[in-house]
């Protein structure tokens, strides 16, 4: 990153009592990212968002925004506005009056306020809500007041606290689109904390896996879907098979490897690879394994025996064992071809493509 | 820039629709049956005596014969004879500075347990009922030994010379009826506030800080609009009990602290006039009722203006 990014956080800690809910986190997310904290819940992903709107402070460590140390600056004193988890919509106050609420202190002409509030809501589409009181409103309609009322704000980053788990999938997947195509529009730095992966996929230009406090990954949604570091990054994102490979050769950034059923590869090294033993643990994503039907050939073949499915609409999973492997595979394919019909108990071939391998470290 | 989609915003929170046939089968029936025989007897003793007084207002009273004749003779009298005015007007503002006292100590007290506690709130709230185990005579007792002539505040303020001979003014006036209502009826007021501050919120203050405001605007903002249910329920509890207060002006009001229910006794008592002692008291409810009535518009009208 070339300018100096939006939000840098320096070996930031933060303990309750002996417990570490942020342990040694840094990161820098850059001017008008579309940044995700991700993680399983209890991983710290709202206290570090939290620490930033400056509702928490860090026990060490230092918070800069866009230059500026925070630290010791209360919340109303930072440029930034928060959609906290439930909305916090006032109920004492109609959906004109939450949005006008962070400029009465700007002292505007009424004209002028009222012009920016009506902008704010014509921007999620609630222009005709304005008299409503928040017991009055639908779950998504109060997000919208909540993103309204922030964004009037102007911020210079937006904080996204879980805003789309109270919402239905089908709502959820809407607004998944809007918050985007809203964050494009404005073009300011939003961090959104979720603990569904799909969300952060499909959302984010960057993504920062935590757990347990710790940050583990930060990289494109790509680039942590395809190349996890961890097992348990590959894991928490989507599902992986996992074996163990026998390492057979190591340079700084490559790492050849002797795998049970998929032979000899050579793969890209994650960071901060430690092997144990001489082995490596090397994933492979279910869709990544294709059934092969009738006589069709590929240059990389497994054979198996279907030992289970499971049917999920357009996709069918098969678990299949193959001779050899500790585990049997799971194998993830599309009903087009008729993998919902497969009987369990019969033998299937398997293609793959050896650079769909990864190596992960423990 | 519109880019939310319209799909979902036009759905309304969706009322059940009331059906009538349906009614003994409800909730609400089986509510209303499961409280009838408490509720029979709570009206039983509450209106019929009610019923009683306001019948007796409109009689008079010859010795010990009733005339039940109906007359208004009573009311003119409450509301015409100078003594039963000045008494009525002085129970009403002792009992309006008593609750607006009550209310105003009590409510920093409330936020305080509430906002404060930490893990230790109910031992406060409990430490708050501790004087309440005592009985109120008690209670109003130990007040005339804290401000009597040889009392605690006198001797105290003697001993270190910021006076040079007992007070007389302490005891025995108004202000001293105020101080021991106060302090009876703090408990009463905390508990409402406490409760309504409860339920407000925090992440609705942690949002009034986020949108600019500091702890004192997010506390006019936010917090004492959400918990004026509270702050009424407190005035009103403190203020209808004590106009009527009989004891406490008896016992530290002397002349000067005399109220409305110490004439209406007479009354009953020693002047053997029932008709008018229930025209009193017929009075001082109905004006309680409009005071309590304008107190809590007063209160509403307060916090619309400072939102
Ligand atoms: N005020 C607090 N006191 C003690 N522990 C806390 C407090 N807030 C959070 N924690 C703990 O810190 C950890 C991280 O919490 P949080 O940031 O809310 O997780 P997430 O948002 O990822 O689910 C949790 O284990 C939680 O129990
Ligand atoms: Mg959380």
């Amino acid at each position: 990153m070339p300018e100096t990014p939006m939000i840098t956080i320096e070996a930031v800690n933060k303990f309750y009592g002996i417990y570490k809910a942020l342990d040694d986190v840094s990161l820098d997310i850059a001017a008008g990212e579309f940044f995700s904290l991700l993680g399983p819940s209890g991983c710290g992903k709202t206290t570090l968002l939290r620490s930033i709107a400056g509702f928490d402070t860090p026990s060490t460590g230092d918070i800069r925004i866009d230059g500026q140390s925070v630290i010791g600056t209360p919340p109303n004193r930072r440029p930034t506005n928060m959609v906290f988890q439930n909305y916090a919509i006032f109920p004492h106050l109609d959906v004109e009056e939450n949005v006008a609420y962070g400029l009465k202190r700007l002292k505007l002409d009424a004209s002028g306020e009222r012009r920016r509030v009506g902008a704010a809501l014509d921007q999620v589409r609630l222009g005709h809500l304005g008299k409503r009181r928040a017991h009055e409103l639908s779950g998504g309609q109060r997000q919208r007041v909540a993103l309204a009322r922030a964004l009037v704000m102007r911020p210079k980053v937006l904080l996204l606290d879980e805003p789309l788990s109270a919402l239905d999938k089908k709502l959820r997947e809407e607004m998944q689109v809007e918050l985007r195509s809203l964050q494009k529009a404005v073009g300011i730095t939003f961090i959104l904390v979720t603990h569904d992966q799909y969300e952060a996929l499909a959302l984010s230009d960057r993504i920062a896996v935590m757990f347990g406090g710790r940050i583990a990954q930060v990289a494109t949604p790509k680039e942590i879907y395809q190349r996890p570091t961890t097992r348990q990054i590959a894991d928490f994102l989507g599902g992986m098979n996992f074996m163990k490979a026998r390492i057979t050769g190591e340079t700084a950034t490559r790492l050849s490897v002797e795998t049970p059923r998929f032979g000899g590869v050579t793969l890209d090294k994650p960071l901060g690879f430690n092997a144990r033993n001489g082995t490596a643990t090397i994933g492979i994503r279910p869709e990544r394994l294709r059934v092969l039907w009738d006589d069709a050939k590929a240059d990389f073949e497994l054979a198996g025996r279907v030992v289970d499915r499971h049917y999920f609409g357009e996709i069918t999973h098969l678990i299949v064992d193959v001779p050899g492997m500790e585990q049997p595979l799971s194998v993830s394919e599309t009903n087009n071809f008729g993998a919902d019909d497969i009987p369990v108990g019969d033998a299937v071939r398997l293609a793959y493509d050896p650079d769909a391998l990864v190596a992960l470290s423990d | 820039m519109a880019v939310l989609s319209a799909t979902e915003v036009e759905q309304r929170p969706t009322h059940p629709p009331k059906n009538k046939a349906r009614w003994t089968a409800s909730e609400e029936a089986s509510g209303l049956a499961l409280i009838s025989p408490t509720l029979l007897y709570a009206v039983a003793l509450l209106f019929l005596p009610i019923l009683i007084v306001v019948a007796y207002s409109f009689w008079t009273q010859d010795y010990l014969t009733i005339d039940r004749t109906f007359t208004l003779q009573n009311y003119k009298t409450a509301l015409g004879e100078p003594i039963y005015q000045d008494l009525l007007v002085r129970s009403l503002v002792i009992s309006l500075v008593v609750s607006v006292v009550t209310v105003t100590l009590s409510y920093p007290i409330a936020w305080f347990i509430s906002f404060h506690g930490g893990v230790h709130k109910n031992l406060w709230l409990f430490l708050i009922t501790v004087p309440c185990w005592t009985s109120y005579l008690l209670r109003v007792m130990s007040w005339k030994v804290i401000l009597g002539y040889g009392g605690v505040m006198n001797t105290g303020l003697l001993s270190i010379g910021i006076i040079d001979k007992p007070l007389t003014s302490l005891l025995y006036n108004s202000n001293a009826v105020v101080i021991t209502l106060v302090h009876s009826w703090a408990a009463f007021a905390i508990l409402p506030i406490f409760v309504s501050l409860e339920k407000v919120d925090r992440s609705l203050i942690e949002a009034a800080h986020d949108l600019g405001d500091n702890k004192l605007m997010s506390f006019l903002r936010v917090t004492l609009p959400l918990s004026l249910p509270g702050v009424i329920s407190a005035f009103l509890i403190v203020m209808i009990p004590t106009v009527g207060d009989y004891v406490t002006p008896k016992l530290v009001g002397g002349k000067d602290g005399v109220m409305i229910a110490t004439a209406i006794q007479a009354q009953f008592g020693k002047g053997a006039n029932w008709p008018l002692g229930a025209a009193l008291s017929v009075t001082t409810m109905v004006i309680v009722s409009a005071m309590a009535g304008i107190a809590v518009l007063a209160l509403k009208l307060l916090v619309r203006m400072a939102k």
